[in-house]
């Protein structure tokens, strides 16, 4: 329905392959995901879901094939370089600054969408407009009255929530999260999944989950992927009926 | 006036540190002692080094063993600027000689930065020891920049002051490292709290993370060892204007360690502890080296008991204490540490008696000298003092064990009360929140 709106998807990877020594993980994959959609990536333990998202932000090189962000290769770009395209990630195991405290560690995250580069004469305590994007942001993610406190001592749940922050606060239009909700109670996961459909509102969100119920209450569309390959994307009404889907993952899940 | 309120700790350091050389001044002869203002000109110099060290070690967790190739080119690019304005090349007051190690610094710590920042963890701390003795080595090798085994000598009265000092006075020059330090130390300071400063202790906390917020960590660490370096070539600057010789000891490993050491020993977590550890390095240096021979074994125990014990530092130590203080319970220790303090004494006298013993049998009676102890020369052949020696070690140390064992109860009990008051309140905060999510829900 909104093929026609993007000119250039957001995420294209064609023919992308990626081997560990003689152990290919990614076989052979296209993917091409347009501006604005939430996508969500599933597939069983060991299916190369991570893999993936490493090679799209340039945490690891591709083996073969081409990938590209807003239409440009990301080839020869560092992972900070694909990051100043307007790609940002998350991590599925929990990546933050522990010992900085949970308000820089935000801030740490605007540096660069504000302009500050290296700089080293600004004094962050008098940058006003980033001081208070970093507090918007805080209050957003219900982590400002852990604001002063040091980001390791946090709870888990909140370690996630920091860990979308994080990810979210520099405005990247593609947003990556690996497995947002992995090892949430119910009630954290209800609140993560409406956090995440706010901070992705008008974004492409491209999300790794294995929780069904997020998945299918948040995706437009469904990329199912078995052993390094592609088996099925489309909607999720249709990924449900999907039989091969169900013989290789969802049947699993069942029985 | 809120420059007063904000910073009256700088203030009042300022006026300690000028009062503080009165102390020793010799009235009958009207002057000062030139010991005293040379340590503590020497402590300033080398706080500003520690400082200039912390910025890697402590802000961007970057473990370096060749600190001290940035102090001494610092040191003999400033050396050859003076000798430049004596010979009429240029003008420079007195005064900017720091300045012009500082840049030294700035551009020798890019260049090897470059070099070295490639790394990171164990390939960055080899590679900066690597650098140390290879500078080291050249050092003895260009004598045209160098000036080999024996330096290069400066005279300081350059008669280029701005304020019409002569600076032949080591009051004179006291004043300027003050200064200097002070300079030095607010820049350093401010310096943590801006992009690059903050973005340090990300790439300190999680390389990785740092790539993916935007930030090449690899530029973030190579620009804060040029500033790290900029900051030591001012310590060299004035390290030259002290001593008026600047030889290759200031490009040596041994340097390298004072830093470390004093960082260590002071701490690498709070701002200020690598100049507690500076302090203490410095007075056992400079201090306890005219007192005993086996100075530098205390500083490697001090060292090794600092980071066995207490990996914070003595700033750490320090802080330690905050949660009970804020409880307003300290007075509570008071007794504990009374109780501890005579077998901790015992302790150490024990200790460093053994060790004066050993060191007059052997290296004492090498040089011809007598142990005396308030005017007693005491035999170190014969048993006595050695049964003591032991005597006051073993028993000070039983004793230290039962005492410590009284002081962990108190203590634990009252960080217990102390995490229980903290909780409260932060309970109590909690409380608008829990009732904005039942209100959304």
């Amino acid at each position: 329905m909104n093929a026609d709106v993007a000119s250039a998807p957001a995420v294209e990877l064609r023919e992308v392959h990626k081997n560990f020594g003689r152990t290919e993980i990614i076989r052979g994959v296209n993917l091409s995901i347009p501006r604005g959609e939430r996508h969500a990536i599933i597939g069983p333990n060991g299916a190369g879901k991570t893999t993936l998202f490493n090679l799209i932000s340039g945490r690891f090189p591709i083996s073969s094939g081409s990938i590209t962000v807003n239409g440009r290769s990301t080839a020869d770009l560092a992972p900070q370089e694909i990051n100043r395209l307007g790609l940002s990630r998350s991590f599925q195991i929990t990546s933050i600054f522990p010992r900085m405290s949970v308000f820089e560690n935000i801030r740490c995250g605007l540096l660069w969408s504000h302009g500050y580069g290296y700089s080293f004469w600004n004094l962050l305590g008098r940058q006003k407009a980033l001081n208070d994007a970093a507090d918007q942001l805080l209050e957003r993610l219900k982590l400002s009255d852990r604001r002063d406190l040091q980001a390791g001592l946090l709870s888990y749940a909140e370690q996630r929530a920091l860990e979308i922050g994080i990810t979210i606060a520099g405005g990247a239009e593609i947003i990556l999260l690996d497995e947002p909700t992995a090892g949430m109670s119910h009630s954290e996961t209800e609140s993560a999944v409406a956090l995440i459909r706010s901070v992705s509102e008008g974004k492409t969100l491209i999300m790794v989950e294995h929780d069904m119920s997020v998945v299918f209450g948040i995706a437009d569309r469904i990329t199912v992927l078995v052993y390094g390959e592609v088996i099925a994307s489309d909607a999720p009404t249709a990924i449900r009926g999907n039989a091969a889907v169900q013989e290789a993952y969802l049947g699993t899940v069942a029985a | 006036m809120t420059l007063l309120r904000r910073h009256w700790p700088w203030l009042l350091a300022i006026v300690i540190l000028l009062a503080f050389p009165f102390l020793f001044y010799d009235w009958s002869k009207g002057r000062h002692s030139g010991f005293v203002l040379t340590l503590m000109s020497e402590i300033g110099v080398m706080a500003i080094f520690a400082l200039s060290y912390n910025m890697l070690m402590g802000q961007a967790g970057l473990l370096s063993f060749g600190h001290a190739v940035l102090l001494g080119m610092g040191a003999y690019c400033a050396a050859h600027v003076v000798l430049l304005v004596k010979a009429g090349s240029f003008w420079l007051p007195t005064e900017l000689v720091p300045l012009a190690g500082g840049l030294g610094g700035l551009f020798f710590g890019y260049v090897f930065g470059w070099l070295v920042t490639k790394q990171r963890a164990t390939a960055f701390a080899m590679i900066t020891m690597g650098l140390g003795e290879l500078v080291s080595a050249a050092a003895l090798m260009f004598m045209g920049f160098f000036g080999g085994e024996g330096g290069i000598p400066i005279d300081r009265v350059m008669d280029t002051s701005l304020v019409g000092v002569k600076y032949s006075s080591p009051w004179q020059v006291y004043c300027l490292v003050l200064v200097w330090a002070f300079i030095a130390a607010i820049l350093m300071r401010l310096q943590t709290q801006t992009p690059l400063g903050s973005m340090a202790n990300a790439t300190r906390d999680n390389f990785e993370r740092a790539q993916f917020v935007g930030y090449d960590p690899r530029m973030v660490r190579l620009y804060q060892f040029a500033l790290a370096g900029f900051f030591a070539g001012i310590a060299g600057g004035l390290y030259v204007l002290i001593y008026e010789i600047v030889t290759f000891d200031t490009v040596s490993a041994a340097k390298s360690a004072n830093a470390l050491l004093a960082v260590y020993i002071g701490g690498a977590g709070g701002f200020f502890g690598p100049i507690l550890g500076t302090i203490v390095v410095v007075l056992l240096q400079s201090g306890v080296s005219l007192l005993s021979n086996a100075w530098l074994l205390y500083v490697g125990v001090l060292f090794i008991v600092m980071v066995m014990y207490a990996p914070g530092g003595l700033i750490g130590l320090i802080f330690m204490h905050m949660p009970i203080w804020r409880a307003g319970r300290m007075r509570e220790l008071l007794l504990p540490y009374a109780r501890a303090f005579p077998p901790a004494l015992l302790v150490l006298l024990g200790f460093v008696l053994m060790v004066e013993l050993a060191s007059f049998t052997t290296i004492g009676a090498a040089q011809g000298k007598k142990f005396s102890i308030a005017g007693h020369t005491i035999d170190t052949t014969t048993p006595m003092p050695w049964v003591i020696a032991i005597a006051a070690l073993v028993l000070g140390g039983l004793w230290l064990r039962r005492e410590a064992r009284g002081f962990r109860e108190r203590w634990d009990a009252l960080m217990e009360g102390a995490k229980v008051a903290s909780a409260k309140t932060s309970a109590d905060a909690k409380i608008p929140l829990g009732k904005a999510q039942e209100a959304m829900s």
